[in-house]
């Protein structure tokens, strides 16, 4: 990063389930993190509720704002920027964020920005050391499941990107055909590691060369596979079952987001979003990226989920370039990443 | 004594400045066009013109609900951010209030009415009172034909708001002569009577909004009503979905 770079950055995060504030000074300094998770409020109904998150997120956002303030001992004044995620994400629950900093910045001056929810997960590792250029990451979450290259700071390519399912709706979902508890990837996670991934499930590599995904086929098989043993009063071991998901799930993701380093040429993999919380997808990047002589990094857990943290920091380099939004700026819930 | 009154609860988008309840400026689009673009610019425009910074705010009034969700949520986050970061008090009123007082001086009572979808409504029974309106029946979603039914044989009552022409056939066929409906502007509820509405009750002293203060909906999210209704019937099943 640029070592001239002074700035303190607001960051506000709304983007789905979680309402969350954060300070970070010059780009990676992390002054404060405050999360509010609704994780307890969507469990009853197995999954999150739109129009229920929006209407928590209402509720706790000024709180949420404050406290990421009181907690980095800063002032309003003191701020170089506000910046808010505006997709992508639920329009509806974006709408909530957007519309805060966009009243924040037009009552206090601060000027406002507006930052990729993808951008932000990348830059969850940048608060841990500094991010190396340039590299590949793989982001891999409830929402989205993207292969993106960046030559240098603030510089985004999309590479690759699910054609259906994110890979972490794909745990979601399959978790919930065996009646696996909400939100289902730790669970199948846990469960792996007590069976063995011997049954056949596919692999979808789509066409020689594509950096896309599809979990979708995978969930149907998983579904077909059920019901077929059903059928024949066949019992299928649901540790077994958990260990041949996520073996199809994590294979698919490493080979791609390896093919991705070599085909730009690069030695620095980043991995980011939710589901880098998975034990198996880790420990086999791990492996595979110290056979290929590709540093990997992973950001700690904390970080993986959704937090306002990374959106401060992927917005201070949206400040250092000079790119601010207006009071006109929506929420889009398919931002594209440019 | 500046306030800022900011409504957009309804396709209507209204934003009002007043000085202890007296108009200094006012902004009225009734458009398909999003709130979300247009609210903070439209704020931003009209306290330039009247040469006034965000500083020289006094307190906010917001039309708290009900109405479209996400509309109503636009308003309330936007109004209550802008008072949270100024440090002044936020005063939430009823959406149905606000449209209720273009009715102020007909003789009898109000009903304020927007659609709620499905031949439900969103609305209230409203009367006169010094300086504004009071509720004489509470606010509530009701199917139509029910509402109506409940207000036979009160005398005459003024319909108002653009929905309320949609049922109008309706409206006549069971209250006949007692029926009357507003002029079109009368039908386009005015962020200058929420910010009036939100100073009477200020000087009446009515508590501000508090800080995990939310709108009022009316009624629960639908995966919530249905859960709660699996609930007593001991159902396991749900409507949700992941994302």
């Amino acid at each position: 990063m640029s070592k001239t770079m002074k700035s303190l950055v607001l960051g506000i995060e709304t983007s789905c389930d979680e309402t969350a504030a954060a300070v970070v000074e010059d780009g990676y300094l992390l002054k404060s993190n405050v999360i509010s998770s609704q994780m307890e409020i969507h469990r009853r109904f197995g999954g999150v509720v739109p129009e229920v998150a929006s209407r928590r997120h209402v509720e706790r956002v000024t709180s949420i704002i404050e406290q990421a303030l009181d907690e980095a001992k800063v002032t309003k004044e003191d701020l170089s920027a506000v910046a808010v995620t505006q997709g992508p994400g639920l329009v509806g629950a974006l709408l909530i964020g957007v519309s805060a900093a966009k009243a924040f910045s037009f009552a206090t001056g601060v000027p406002l920005i507006g930052v990729h929810h993808i951008a932000g997960h990348i830059y969850a590792s940048h608060l841990v050391e500094p991010l190396r250029f340039p590299l590949v990451s793989l982001v891999a979450s409830g929402g989205h499941t993207e292969l993106i290259y960046m030559p240098e700071h603030n510089r985004f390519e999309r590479l690759g990107r699910t054609r259906d399912d994110a890979a972490g709706e794909a745990f979601d979902k399959v978790a919930r055909v065996m009646d696996l508890p909400y939100p289902g990837g730790p669970h199948i996670d846990q469960l792996a590691k007590e069976g063995s991934p011997h049954l056949n499930l596919p692999r979808s590599w789509l066409e020689p060369n594509s950096l896309d995904f599809s979990f979708s086929g995978l969930k149907s098989a998983v579904i077909n596979l059920l019901h077929n043993s059903e059928q024949r009063g066949v019992k299928i071991e649901k540790a077994d079952l958990a260990a041949s998901f996520q073996a199809s799930v994590v294979e698919v993701l490493v080979e791609k987001a390896v093919r991705a380093t070599r085909m730009k040429g690069v030695s620095e993999l980043v991995l980011a979003g939710g589901v880098s919380a998975n034990s198996a997808l880790r420990e086999a990047l791990a492996a595979r990226c110290q056979e290929e002589g590709i540093t990997l990094r992973v950001p700690p857990l904390n970080l993986c989920t959704d937090n306002a943290a990374m959106i401060a920091a992927a917005g201070s380099y949206r400040f250092r370039d000079g790119q601010f939004a207006g009071l006109d700026m929506n929420a889009i819930a398919n931002l594209p990443l440019a | 004594m500046k306030w800022l009154a900011v409504d957009t609860s309804t396709l209507v988008l209204g934003v009002a400045i007043l000085d202890e309840g007296r108009l200094l400026g006012e902004v009225t689009t009734h458009l398909h066009k999003n709130h979300s673009v247009r609210l903070m610019p439209t704020v931003a425009r009209l306290m330039e013109d009247l040469d006034l910074t965000p500083q020289e705010l006094e307190a906010i009034a917001v039309a708290g609900g009900p109405g479209s969700y996400t509309g109503v949520r636009i308003g309330y986050t936007s109004a209550k951010t802008m008072a949270w970061s100024l440090g002044i008090p936020l005063y939430s009123v009823s959406s149905l209030a606000v449209l209720a007082m273009n009715g102020f001086h007909f003789p009898g009572e109000i009903i304020p009415l927007f659609d709620a979808r499905r031949d439900r409504v969103y609305t209230g029974l409203y009367g006169m009172d010094k300086g504004g309106v009071s509720l004489q029946l509470p606010e509530r979603v009701i199917n139509i034909d029910y509402w109506l039914e409940e207000l036979k044989g009160r005398g005459p009552i003024l319909f108002l708001g653009e929905d309320a022409i949609r049922f109008k056939e309706r409206i006549l066929h069971v209250l006949g002569d007692d029926a009357h409906f507003g002029l079109p502007v009368e039908n386009i509820p005015r962020a200058s009577a929420l910010g009036m509405l939100a100073y009477t009750r200020f000087q009446e002293g009515a508590a501000p909004e508090p800080e995990d203060g939310a709108p009022n909906y009316l009624q629960l999210a639908e995966a919530e009503a249905k859960w709660l209704q699996k609930q007593g019937n001991g159902g396991e099943e749900n409507g949700a979905s992941t994302h």
